[in-house]
């Protein structure tokens, strides 16, 4: 996998191996979160197995070599679930797992927004909307540099009230961008409440739909069909694809699924002892 | 030796205070971008929902919404975080707000590198150079809880566009309660005649700190608290510069374009006398506010250092 352009990342992980994955990875979350003192959770764990079968099925890429040219694009929109990203990016070996205990705190590599400091980290993001617009740059270079890569940006729900995701959207379908695959998180939940309370978001497929693009649903957990699905966005491309991908923020710990007052807030000790108990 | 000062949070006070002018200004609604429960708003937004309007992480259309507002007659208070509140709209807020004159307000919390874990992308470093560069906007940015009561209640009552600067982090109380805010007039919080500090919002409090450690080596600085930065109080700034020879200027923002570059203004087109700028030198990074102000120099004993400089630099 390193150097040359052999495609793929080399992992052949299994979904039972995946879960497992998934599982250790909820604790680094956690662990990370509690240790900084503040962080985003909820997104955090919501979009995990998104994460994992981009990074351990799907993409390729070279942690040693996280420029490399043939790469495939990952861009997290909404930055703030930096952690789950973190987390993801130091078990594939873009930096040591040591350093997620740096994370928020002075002169780290790992921000409180992912940021291009990071090894495999490939935008500046915190203020939400500008991921989709940044891929489809990115999608349009591969065109240009006759490269195949593919590009996959991750985006929140609440962050499609943004404009500039539906500029992006309809920008994307008319240059034909068809390596680009938008996958919103959709966990019905934002910074201070449910999504049908802020903005009501749906008919969200329709919404993709009408400008343009192919679109898919998927349980967002679910890893049989996350991978079936990232794979079913990879062939007979003809149109840029939008997955929707179910989830519940703050998947994995009881008392942070489905609870908007997870969505910024670091646990407590007590709390942090009980969902480390619960992630065991 | 430096006082210890009550710790409030300027944002907490920004909501009770929208809370308390409900009665008195019927006409005025609460615009917010999924930011409500950080800026303060859900007290309005559960209390008076009927005068509520939220718009999510919209910015733009957070903006053009409310300039139709104030349009119709309402007093549109819009709130979110400085960096998406001023930079993601700000064309909206040049075009629909600042041309027109539009009675609108702006109050932005989270300014500064006070943000502090959140990083470079939500500290608003550049937002007093963006706001101040829109003619029609008078510009306060408040030294503490109750400097900004009765900032939020000026701009309530005053016409045309208002931004108001707030942190997120506690920041010390400098005023007593009795103390009486007056739109463009620099508050002379100190005197003393061997050099002035300019300061505005949190750097109120850190320049008196380097005021009385300027005192224990012998000089006399005088304190202005510049808390309206447009239109800014030239009379004060320029009696400063003549009555003491020499001026620091203190602010938690970019070096360009805020309370530095408007003093540098002043002083150098009425009474040229040496100038030292205390500001953030460029982006900073993810870590406790405290330690950000100390690693980007934003402490009394920087203050102090370049007060002796500007000392030492008269002719
Ligand atoms: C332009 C902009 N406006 C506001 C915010 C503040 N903010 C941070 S996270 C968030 C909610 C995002 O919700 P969602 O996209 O659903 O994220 P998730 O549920 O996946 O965590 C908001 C409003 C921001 N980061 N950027
Ligand atoms: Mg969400």
């Amino acid at each position: 996998m390193s150097g040359g352009s052999a495609p793929g990342t080399g992992h052949t992980y299994s979904v039972p191996e995946l879960q497992n994955i998934a599982k250790e990875l909820r604790r680094d979350i956690i662990q990370t979160i509690y240790t900084a003192g503040s962080g985003h959770p909820g997104g955090s764990l919501s979009e995990l197995e998104i994460l994992i079968a981009l990074y351990f099925r799907v993409m390729r890429y070279d942690p040693k070599n996280p420029g490399w040219p043939d790469r495939d694009r990952f861009v997290l929109s909404k930055g703030h679930a930096s952690p789950g990203f973190y987390a993801v990016l130091s078990r594939a070996g873009f930096f040591p797992r040591e350093e997620l205990s740096t994370y928020r705190q002075l002169n780290s590599r790992i921000q409180g927004h992912a940021h291009p400091m990071t090894p495999g980290v490939e935008m500046n993001s915190g203020s939400l909307g500008m991921g989709l617009s940044f891929a489809l740059g990115c999608a349009l270079a591969a065109r240009l540099d006759k490269k195949d890569y593919m590009v996959y940006a991750l985006l929140g729900d609440g962050e499609c009230d943004e404009g500039e995701i539906w500029e992006a959207a309809m920008s994307a379908a008319h240059h034909k961008a068809t390596n680009l695959v938008a996958i919103v998180d959709r966990n019905r939940i934002q910074n201070d409440r449910f999504t049908d309370d802020v903005m009501a978001l749906d008919p969200l497929d329709r919404k993709w739909r009408d400008f343009g693009w192919r679109v898919m649903e998927t349980d967002g957990h679910d890893l049989d069909q996350l991978l079936a699905t990232l794979e079913k966005a990879r062939t007979r491309r003809t149109r840029p694809t939008a997955i929707i991908a179910h989830t519940v923020k703050g998947k994995g710990v009881s008392f942070m699924e489905n609870n908007p007052g997870f969505h910024g807030r670091a646990p407590n000790a007590e709390e942090f002892q009980k969902a480390m108990e619960e992630l065991a | 030796m430096v006082a210890q000062r009550k710790m409030a949070s300027t944002r907490q006070t920004y909501g009770e205070t929208l809370l308390e002018m409900a009665d008195s200004f019927p006409d005025l609604v609460v615009l917010g971008g999924d930011l409500n429960v950080s800026v303060f708003t859900h007290l309005w937004r559960d209390k008076y929902p009927e005068r509520f309007f939220d718009f999510g992480p919209a910015e733009q259309n957070l903006v053009g919404v409310g300039a139709g507002l104030a349009a119709s007659g309402k007093v549109p208070f819009v709130s979110t975080f400085s960096v998406f509140g001023v930079g993601r709209p700000f064309d909206q807020l040049r075009v629909l707000v600042s041309q027109p004159g539009l009675n609108f307000k702006l109050v932005c919390t989270h300014a500064g590198i006070l943000t502090g874990e959140d990083g470079m992308s939500a500290h608003g470093i550049e937002d007093l150079s963006l706001i101040c560069s829109l003619p029609s906007f008078t510009v306060i940015s408040p030294a503490d809880t109750v400097e900004t009561v009765q900032a939020v209640k000026t701009a309530a009552s005053e016409d045309g566009p208002f931004y108001i600067r707030l942190s997120r982090a506690a920041t010390p109380v400098v005023h007593d309660d009795d103390y009486e805010f007056e739109l463009g007039k620099a508050e002379l919080m100190r005197e003393g005649e061997d050099v002035t500090i300019v300061a505005t919002g949190v750097m109120v409090s850190v320049s008196l700190d380097a005021a009385e450690m300027l005192e224990a080596q012998g000089l006399q600085a005088r304190v202005l608290n510049v808390h309206t930065l447009k239109p800014v109080d030239e009379e004060a700034i320029i009696a400063a510069a003549r009555e003491t020879g020499a001026v620091v200027s203190a602010e938690e923002h970019y070096f360009h374009g805020g309370l530095g570059s408007i003093v540098a203004q002043v002083i150098g087109g009425n009474h040229p006398v040496p100038l030292e700028m205390v500001a953030l030198q460029g982006y900073s990074e993810s870590a406790k506010a405290e330690e950000l102000m100390v690693k980007c120099g934003l402490t009394a004993e920087k203050v102090k250092e370049a007060a002796l400089k500007a000392v030492s630099r008269k002719q």
